[in-house]
């Protein structure tokens, strides 16, 4: 969702995110619900044919698992450990398809299509005290300050190792949490001064 | 018009501003002075993200400490890392954050992001996450954020510190370009040598006040 969407025109890209993360949450239901191993892998096929139909390539469904296979690896090991190969494969793909699905709804839709839809939605939480735009501009935040964090950390972490400290979590955590801080200030102010009203 | 009135600034018991007046009326003002001279503070003076402790900043005639939104609205401010000012994931969206705020339509929300975007050569980075632009780029799209939203004055807080020199052309000539008048913090000389109005700020006071071509050589005189 950082950075995921992909421009296009086909019927996924021009559908609202409404419809799309209600199927999102009714297909995912469904990979939960089927206990079949040949219909998860359908499903999981259907998946990745439906990424060529949306102007998507197979480059970017692979993107979309690549960094999790060690979490897939580690699944399937211990599947199989406690419950045999079918049950290892089934789970796996049960997972495959799901990221793959809600992948092809981050990269069909903008990040701020999808807040304002999740704003929209939580409009039910008012009367219990709940503001759907603060709530909306806090997604927004976490999505763009995910990045810049994580630049922040690599840059703490190459000072210390400039420093000849190698690995030091409270080391990196202190001047991270510092930094952070006064950013925090500045974004704050940087929101009041673009006109923000909560 | 922008009148200082009396105005002293403390964060606690730190004084960082001490019984300044001034009146801006040039087009182009520069406020330069070392690190911790409280010209930063000053500068978020200008549109009330700071009130002063004692004194009165007018913009226009409205106190900043009564008209704080309509302050904001009409005076822009630009922070010296964009990466604290773009606060959306993606070009377009940060784009239109200021002006969603002010009530603008989509369509005049479409049209002004195309204007700015086209006019900053920055048209194909539309859907581009803002995380992967350049510093140039970070920059010109955090001083575009506040452009759309047709500020009246122009706050800059060092926009050039953490840019290379082609990029700082880039931005120098982009503010010179426009239309509104600026008020700029900086430690780049060279940015404002065609300036309007120089001033040095130095412990929490206004030592210079000047053109260009005199208060450089005084401000490197008082630095060395």
């Amino acid at each position: 969702m950082l950075d995921l969407y992909s421009p296009g025109t086909s019927p996924l890209h021009r559908l609202p995110p409404a419809p799309k993360m209600l199927a999102l949450m009714i297909s995912a239901t469904l990979l939960f619900i089927n206990q079949s191993l040949p219909l998860t892998l359908v499903a999981t096929l259907a998946t990745l044919t439906l990424y060529p139909l949306t102007q998507l390539t197979l480059k970017q469904a692979a993107a979309q698992i690549r960094p999790l296979l060690w979490i897939f690896g580690l699944f399937f090991a211990v599947q199989w450990y406690f419950s045999g190969i079918q049950m290892a494969a089934y789970v796996v793909l049960r997972l495959a398809a799901l990221i793959l699905l809600a992948s092809l709804v981050t990269l069909t839709t903008r990040s701020s299509d999808m807040i304002d839809t999740m704003t929209s939605s939580l409009r039910f939480l008012k009367p219990l005290g709940v503001n759907p735009a603060k709530v909306g501009l806090a997604i927004s935040l976490a999505l763009r300050f995910i990045p810049v964090l994580a630049q922040i950390t690599t840059e703490v972490r190459e000072a210390q190792k400039a420093r000849g400290l190698e690995r030091s979590i409270i080391a990196t955590a202190m001047p991270v949490a510092i930094r952070t801080i006064k950013m925090a200030d500045d974004i704050s102010d940087a929101i009041e001064s673009r006109g923000y009203r909560p | 018009m922008i009148q200082i009135e009396n105005v002293s600034l403390s964060y606690g018991t730190r004084a960082v501003l001490h019984d300044i007046s001034l009146t801006l009326t040039e087009r182009r003002i520069a406020i330069i002075g070392a690190n911790g001279s409280g010209k930063s503070s000053f500068a978020r003076l200008l549109n009330g993200l700071l009130l002063p402790t004692s004194g009165t900043v007018r913009i226009d005639g409205q106190t900043t400490k009564d008209n704080g939104k309509d302050i904001r609205r009409k005076v822009g401010f630009v922070f010296q890392n964009p990466d604290n000012q773009i606060v959306f994931p993606v070009v377009e969206e940060d784009l239109a954050f200021g002006m969603k705020n002010l009530g603008f339509s989509k369509d005049t929300i479409a049209t002004k992001t195309t204007d700015i975007l086209t006019r900053y050569d920055m048209l194909h980075l539309r859907d581009h996450p803002a995380h992967l632009l350049s510093g140039g780029q970070k920059q010109l799209l955090a001083i575009s954020g506040v452009l759309v939203m047709e500020p009246i004055y122009l706050v800059l807080d060092e926009p050039t510190t953490l840019l290379d020199l082609r990029n700082k052309r880039r931005i120098s000539a982009a503010l010179n370009a426009l239309g509104q008048t600026i008020i700029l913090t900086t430690h780049d000389l060279d940015l404002i040598a065609a300036y309007d109005r120089v001033i040095v700020f130095d412990e929490g006071r206004v030592v210079i006040d000047d053109t260009p071509a005199n208060a450089i050589p005084a401000y490197e005189s008082l630095m060395a």
